[in-house]
């Protein structure tokens, strides 16, 4: 194999527009397809692991996939390469037309889109782009820094992390003339601080398009407080309680209730948002009237793609409006059949949509917060426990969203509006959907990862039903 | 040093796909690599291309100041064939190609990788790489000290009869329509879906030390679920159809469209089922559900990075930590408890014949007669217990899933080795007075230092006098890791043993996904937890 020229610019991490467009149609035009679509999902990722104290792993690696769906009469499927010479390019197409002609015809099968509007989203922070090894290092060492202050006198705190930067670019075009392309950066951060006794742990974490709006030192001195408070953590018996929830511990919880949101399962019956003997739950109170849970690309909180991975536009979707069940996600074949209008992201979850960065609903999700802070829950909690974040979270049952899973870094007894002892970690098994009709208060909402914005919760009747002896 | 691959592999495009390859470790000019990309296509394992490329990043690494590197040149192709009812949902086929280049420079890591291949590239990474080393040096406290190995060269394939990516896409999704017709004949069966996920990678690698070795590995990954519904209720059964590190055989073998009427049937039965009491219960584990058990709550533990917390911010630590007060000491289990490490097992998902440091596999024991011995380890972990164990090698467990991912300790195959008294798990039901009989995995939920635990199954039976008396639905059993070992006073003998598996086990950050079996014969837990985990709207 003789070496083909590169089609990054020198020290390019991705595509740029057009050179996705030049690479797109340069596809689009081996294939004799009846439709054809390609995806190009270009970019970099910047990684440094710390535990011990000290760095353990980083890496940066560049890839850039090129995904070939042909559309043969009522059959399709895809094949994807990274290897960009034309021969490679030729073979993924014709390997994705021969697996097309073999499928046996798809009656759902919804044509290929041609050329949409949309609505720009700048999600390209060059500082976040620009987290260079060193750069990364330098905040290890503020998040260790910060750890030392936070921890007061206690020495020898054990800090993990891992700080996370993506740079890149997604792309979409079709035979019938649709291109998009959006380009987007994220970076997330997190560290776990344990005590040297091994009985405290204290976590904290932040992820933003912008790194600026990250601070590593508020972080790892935030973690070591929780680590240096939760040492010694004493058992109280399982049961029913009051909950003060962080943002992080509702961000663990609510995007699973997004998972029921899939309209086709709803309307076939095994959804929770199914109605007894046919239908579904839309219109329905489904939670506490406080509750508003929406999807929005063009959200300054939120900053995601504004098309998926068909190409269509990704628009702003109201799921919960308080408490009442607005919306559900269709997918195109599925909304042409009820009448709806699509969703995006084929209906279904997973995939910021166009491919590559970013997760969860196409859009983000936000749950709108209320004006409390964290504290003032606190405060107007009688007996309860506070959460730092959750654990391992599994279904039990698909139809009430029942889960199960263990609180982690930092669980805590309330009383009399005071945090006043470290508890050991509880295993619950809880619904998040039953949960949204036994809250207490909202409390402010804050970014708890990127895309996603959530707020603190309190709640009733919280079920915690074992112990667990982790630290 | 390394010399040219070019000089001793031959390229042939054929053959080797249709040959039984046994598990010997073969010199790479008596084997051919499997063909990639069919007919005509081109062999990236035996391309001189890779030697070059490899070469490349060694002595750039090399220049720039390394006194360690290993490159890994990876490509996979990944196919996956899934059908809902009558209709394919989903065809495709995926392939990626990059190198990754490791450096250890004054005892830090860096790690680079790039697809990008073109001339110059392998250089850019491995320079790139060191640049990482050296500022990951910048936040050290300890150099990374590397285990003793002996250079290595050749190659290894996993042995098929038939490689599953050449087999005719026709096939596979007749094999599936087929299965899920058959499942929705039975009444109530409102919804089928099968599936499967075929891999083939191939692997180089090449180190300072002057290993230089190309792996071809081959994993399959069947599945099949039912949904029954009924009046307000609806019911999914999924059969536990093990990946394997096999060939298209083994999926023929499992005879997905002759058997799926009986396992849907198992859907509809369950809307029958009763929901369980909650309380204390003998609990008897089939394959099918164990497996799963010993992967979360022995073999995770049981890795020396999550011992020494550097897998703390995530997948959490272990209680089998620290090593001092645990080797020769913690009794894990009964005396019946014996769980091997592998990586040599046949058919075993973690087979290699070389880990991604070029460490030989082998198989040791993790906990022998109930009592913890042994971790896994890598080169980088070896001398953290070496003073413990006196094993100064690496048990081989180093593992990436991607040219784009670094190397670090992932789990071999770990199993519970079956008793010398041969049984099955009809004896073991006959002599249990209270019990519940659980098969396949359901749900699973395990604290991030593996003490408590709740699992649940696919079908769960009641068990009274001796005897199956029913169906059970809402069952999970929750425990505590030593205490549930602790309990386990029946198991089978080697005729019950069976070998389980996952195709992708996270850990790490960035996540990576590792393929792992566990095997074991079925077992019975003395007076566990049974917790119920319906509840109504």
């Amino acid at each position: 194999m003789s070496r083909p020229r590169s089609l990054l610019a020198p020290d390019a991490t991705h595509l740029t527009r057009e050179a996705a467009r030049a690479l797109a149609d340069r596809v689009l035009g081996m294939s004799t397809a009846t439709d054809t679509r390609v995806n190009i999902t270009s970019g970099w990722q910047g990684n440094t692991r710390f535990a011990g104290g000290e760095i353990t792993t980083s890496g940066g690696i560049t890839d850039t996939i090129v995904s070939v769906t042909c559309t043969v009469g009522k059959k399709r499927a895809s094949a994807s390469t990274n290897v960009l010479d034309t021969e490679s390019l030729q073979r993924t197409v014709a390997t994705a037309m021969l697996l097309a002609k073999l499928s046996p015809d798809d009656n759902e099968l919804m044509g290929e889109l041609g050329p949409q509007q949309y609505t720009p989203v700048n999600a390209y922070i060059d500082k976040t782009a620009d987290l260079t090894p060193e750069v990364r290092a330098t905040a290890v060492k503020a998040v260790l820094a910060g750890a030392a202050n936070g921890s007061g006198n206690l020495k020898d705190l054990f800090a993990a992390g891992f700080l996370d930067a993506r740079a890149g670019a997604g792309a979409v075009a079709t035979s019938k003339g649709l291109f998009a392309y959006h380009r987007q950066t994220a970076v997330d951060l997190s560290t776990t601080i344990r005590t040297p006794d091994g009985t405290g742990s204290g976590w904290a974490s932040g992820g933003a398009r912008d790194w600026s709006l990250l601070d590593p030192a508020a972080l790892g001195q935030a973690a070591a407080r929780k680590a240096v408070a939760s040492r010694n953590p004493q058992a109280i018996e399982p049961g029913m309680y009051t909950v003060v929830l962080e943002p992080q511990a509702v961000a663990d919880l609510i995007p699973q209730i997004a998972f029921g949101f899939n309209a086709r399962n709803a309307d076939e019956g095994r959804s929770p948002f199914s109605k007894r003997g046919g239908g579904t739950k839309l219109g329905e109170k489904i939670a506490d009237e406080r509750v508003t849970l929406y999807s929005d690309p063009s959200d300054p909180d939120l900053l995601a793609s504004p098309h998926d991975g068909e190409g269509l536009p990704v628009q702003r979707r109201v799921w919960v409006e308080n408490g009442v069940l607005k919306n559900l996600s269709y997918s195109r074949y599925w909304a042409a059949r009820q009448g709806r209008e699509p969703t995006g992201a084929g209906g279904g979850l997973g995939g910021g949509g166009g491919g590559g960065f970013g997760g969860g609903l196409p859009g983000g999700l936000k749950m709108v917060g209320g004006t409390r802070s964290i504290e003032e829950l606190i405060a107007g909690t009688d007996r309860g426990i506070l959460v730092t974040h959750f654990f391992y979270i599994r279904s039990l049952d698909q139809r009430t969203v029942m889960l199960t899973g263990l609180t982690r870094d930092g669980t805590f007894l309330i009383e009399k509006g005071k945090v006043t002892r470290a508890l050991k970690n509880f295993r619950w098994n809880e619904s998040p959907l039953l949960m949204l009709s036994k809250l207490d208060e909202v409390g402010k909402a804050e970014r708890t990862a990127t895309g996603q914005v959530m707020p603190s919760l309190r709640v009733r009747d919280f079920n915690f039903t074992s112990l667990s002896d982790a630290v | 040093m390394t010399t040219r691959r070019r000089e001793f592999v031959k390229s042939t495009a054929a053959a080797a796909a249709a040959t039984i390859i046994g598990p010997r470790i073969l010199s790479a000019a008596e084997y051919p690599l499997p063909i990639v990309t069919g007919k005509g296509g081109t062999l990236p394992g035996s391309d001189p291309f890779v030697d070059d490329l490899a070469m490349e990043a060694l002595n750039a690494a090399r220049d720039a100041g390394a006194s360690y590197a290993d490159c890994r040149i990876g490509r996979y192709r990944r196919q996956s064939v899934n059908a809902r009812e009558r209709t394919v949902q989903g065809v495709s086929d995926n392939e990626s190609y990059g190198l990754g280049v490791r450096a250890l420079v004054n005892g830090s890591w860096g790690f680079a990788a790039s697809s990008d291949l073109t001339a110059g590239s392998a250089a850019r990474v491995a320079k790139e790489a060191v640049r990482l080393a050296k500022a990951a040096r910048s936040v050290q406290k300890r150099p990374v000290e590397l285990a003793p190995v002996t250079a290595v060269r050749g190659t290894w394939a996993t042995p098929v009869r038939r490689d599953p990516l050449e087999v005719p896409l026709e096939d596979k999704v007749a094999l599936l329509v087929a299965a899920n017709e058959a499942a929705l004949r039975i009444p109530k069966i409102r919804f089928a879906q099968s599936g499967m996920q075929l891999l083939r990678e191939i692997k180089t690698l090449a180190t300072t030390d002057g290993t230089l070795t190309t792996q071809t590995f081959v994993r399959v990954g069947p599945a099949f679920s039912a949904t029954a519904i009924g009046d307000g209720d609806f019911q999914s059964y999924t059969e536990e159809l093990a990946p394997r590190g096999s060939g298209w055989e083994y999926i023929e073998e499992l005879d997905l469209p002759g058997n799926a009427a009986r396992w849907a049937s198992l859907a509809a039965e369950k809307l029958g089922a009763r929901s369980v009491s909650p309380g204390r219960y003998d609990l008897i584990l089939d394959p099918t559900n164990l497996w799963l058990t010993i992967h979360e709550s022995v073999g995770h533990p049981t890795e020396l990075d999550r011992a020494m917390g550097y897998e703390a911010n995530y997948a959490g630590t272990s209680f089998v930590s620290p090593p001092e007060r645990h080797i020769g000491k913690l009794k894990y289990g009964t005396e019946l408890m014996n769980i091997q490490a592998d990586r040599t097992q046949p058919e075993s998902l973690a087979r290699v014949a070389w880990d991604d440091e070029g460490v030989p596999s082998e198989s040791w024991m993790i906990i022998d007669t109930g009592v913890f011995r042994d971790y896994q380890t890598t080169r980088e972990q070896a001398a953290w217990i070496e003073k413990l164990t006196g094993v100064r090698r690496s048990h081989g467990c180093s593992f990436a899933d991607s040219w784009s991912s670094v190397q670090f300790q992932r789990m071999p195959n770990i199993s519970l080795m079956p008793g010398a008294k041969e049984q099955s798990l009809n004896d073991i039901v006959a002599a249990t007075d209270n019990g519940i009989v659980v098969k396949n995995r359901g749900s699973w939920s395990i604290d991030h230092q593996r003490y408590n635990f709740q699992f649940s199954g696919q079908v769960f039976h009641e068990v009274k006098g001796g005897k199956i008396t029913g169906m059970l639905k809402d069952v999970a059993y929750q425990s505590n890791t030593p205490v549930f070992w602790n309990n386990m006073d029946m198991i089978g003998g080697k005729s019950s043993y069976w070998l389980g598996g996952s195709f992708g086990d996270g850990k790490g950050e960035p996540g990576q996904s590792n393929s792992v079996s566990h095997g074991c014969p079925p077992a019975r837990f003395r007076n566990v937890t049974i917790v119920n985990t319906g509840r109504n709207t």
